[in-house]
């Protein structure tokens, strides 16, 4: 059936975005990462778990699991290949301008963002910003314990 | 007869636009839309009466004082209770179940006693009673759900015991719809010497409630699920019991004389009524109740049931869907829960509201029923006296709609 067009609806569900939730990317677990993480947002119930192998500073692999819509499922797996081999100081850069972007700050340059940016048409429709963050607060979490653990 | 075009014209908000189309207002589970006269009341009060209740020597006073009681009176004619002094005025139904766990429950609950619930009660009828069990060593016991999403009664002795202190089961299910069978488990409790509680929230506005017909000791519902204001829940209580309960919330009001060494308490109900209430809203509330009895219970359950049984053979055209609940309108309230097997229910919200169509997707307050049907939430479309087959044909469009836009996306 002919779908008549809704641009804002267009730009949350970005072709990009629907292509990862159709073929999740690095989807699975590692056998020995150095660090994990997981978490749920209750009130939709989407859950992401991740584990990241770093040697060195740097991401040297990274997996996800996890159930729930669209856009966070299509994000926690765009995090995947976003931060791949990215030293923990840019993945912490990272994490900041995909938070600008995605809370309204006008000072994010999008194209260092990559796919990412796709992610940009969710700030239209407040609560699924949560979706979108979700996969990011189980990366920092994971990392600070990471931090912790070395310490 | 029920004219449902004239009823919509005295909801003013159903003449607005959500992002450029109509709005298709089907989340009534949550909160009912609110009638002209419930608006006006509202106003009414502030603009002539107001003024706070049970103490002022004077007219604004006494009016006010006088509204407020009469409203306590219309509601034990709305739902049959014996006397008005049997209706306590609260918040809403959450605090009216917990009122009854922490005043009669924390009285009369001890270490080994058991509570029995149910696996499809709302949060607000399962977390004060846990609650409850964990501070008096007492143990909760839940009745199942079968696939059809209905009680599993046939072992009903296993559950209810000699153990069994209390029965609180919810009269309609907000998530799934089913109506229960509760003076079957009222009088299952009544055997056994238990006091029963029913969630009345999904009951009340939709249907005609007799709390003396259904026996049950405890009936809890929320005005804002039945045309009138929020801030105001309800909770009828056998008087004896109420008598001897305990006071809830403690302060003015609900004192009759205060000293330095302690104090004694007023009468029932305003022994529960601590502080000034929800007064304007309460009052309010009261052409709420007018409006339903105008129309009549039974004929709001008969508009509901029809659209139900057309909701559901529209969905059921549609294979892909899996529909939780009985498939049989007789035997729900007016709800459908359903979910595309590949879709999150999110994703269908977000569609369906970019066509002006409100519904709920989530869990429901119910995570144990999503839990047992194996679903993190489902897609749950709730009708009223507003609503029209022309509203769930929208609903059915938006639901193709989804259908085109994520193509096979998740499969």
């Amino acid at each position: 059936m002919p779908v008549d067009r809704d641009v804002e609806l267009d730009e949350l569900y970005r072709e990009i975005i629907l292509d990862h939730y159709r073929n999740p990317r690095n989807r699975g677990s590692l056998e020995d990462p150095s660090t994990s993480g997981e978490g749920d947002n209750p009130l939709c119930g989407d859950e992401v778990k991740l584990d990241v192998a770093i040697q060195g500073d740097q991401v040297a692999a990274v997996r996800f699991l996890g159930r729930g819509c669209s856009i966070s499922q299509a994000s926690a797996s765009m995090l995947t290949q976003a931060i791949m081999g990215l030293s923990l100081d840019e993945v912490e850069t990272l994490f900041e301008s995909f938070k600008g972007m995605m809370y309204g700050s006008d000072q994010v340059d999008a194209e260092s963002l990559g796919d990412l940016e796709a992610l940009q048409g969710v700030r239209k429709f407040p609560v699924r910003v949560k979706c979108a963050t979700l996969a990011w607060n189980v990366l920092q979490e994971a990392l600070e314990q990471h931090r912790k653990a070395k310490t | 007869m029920f004219d449902v075009a004239s009823i919509r014209e005295d909801f003013p908000i159903l003449q607005r636009q959500v992002h450029g189309k109509p709005l298709v207002y089907l989340d009534n589970a949550a909160t009912t839309q609110k009638p002209r006269a419930v608006i006006e009341a509202l106003v009414h009060f502030y603009e002539h009466h107001n003024a706070n209740i049970h103490r002022a020597i004077h007219a604004l006073g006494e009016e006010a004082t006088a509204a407020y009681e009469e409203t306590r009176a219309k509601v034990a004619r709305f739902v049959n209770a014996p006397r008005p002094e049997c209706i306590v005025f609260t918040r809403n139904a959450t605090e009216s179940i917990n009122l009854v766990a922490y005043a009669w429950g924390r009285q009369n609950v001890g270490p080994g006693d058991e509570i029995v619930l149910t696996e499809m009660e709302h949060h607000s009828n399962l977390v004060p009673w846990q609650r409850l069990a964990q501070e008096t060593g007492a143990t909760v016991k839940y009745i199942g759900v079968t696939d059809e999403g209905t009680l599993a009664l046939n072992d009903l002795s296993s559950f209810i015991g000699e153990r069994t202190k209390l029965v609180a089961v919810t009269h309609v299910s907000n998530a799934m719809g089913t109506i229960n069978p509760v003076e079957q488990l009222v009088a299952a409790a009544h055997r056994r010497g238990a006091v029963a509680v029913v969630d009345g929230a999904q009951s009340a506005p939709h249907m005609p409630v007799d709390v003396q017909a259904l026996d049950c000791d405890f009936y809890a519902f929320s005005a804002h699920k039945m045309l009138g204001p929020t801030g105001v829940g309800v909770l009828y209580g056998r008087y004896e019991l109420l008598d001897a309960m305990q006071p809830f919330l403690s302060g003015g009001e609900m004192i009759r004389r205060v000293r330095l060494d302690g104090a004694n308490w007023n009468d029932v109900p305003w022994k529960f009524e601590a502080g000034t209430p929800n007064i304007a809203d309460v009052i309010a509330f009261s052409a709420a109740l007018d409006y339903l009895s105008a129309l009549g219970m039974a004929n709001v359950r008969a508009h509901e049931e029809e659209l139900t049984a057309y909701a559901l053979r529209r969905l059921r055209q549609r294979e892909e869907l899996i529909i939780y609940g009985p498939l049989d309108a007789s035997r729900r309230g007016g709800v459908v829960s359903f979910n595309y097997p590949d879709i999150h229910p999110h994703d269908v919200g977000t569609i369906l509201d970019r066509e002006g169509v409100a519904i709920r997707a989530g869990h429901h307050c119910a995570q144990p029923l999503m839990n047992r049907f194996g679903v993190a939430g489902t897609v749950r479309a709730s009708f009223y006296i507003y609503n029209t087959a022309e509203e769930v044909d929208a609903l059915l469009q938006g639901i193709e709609k989804v259908r085109a836009f994520f193509g096979d996306a998740g499969r």
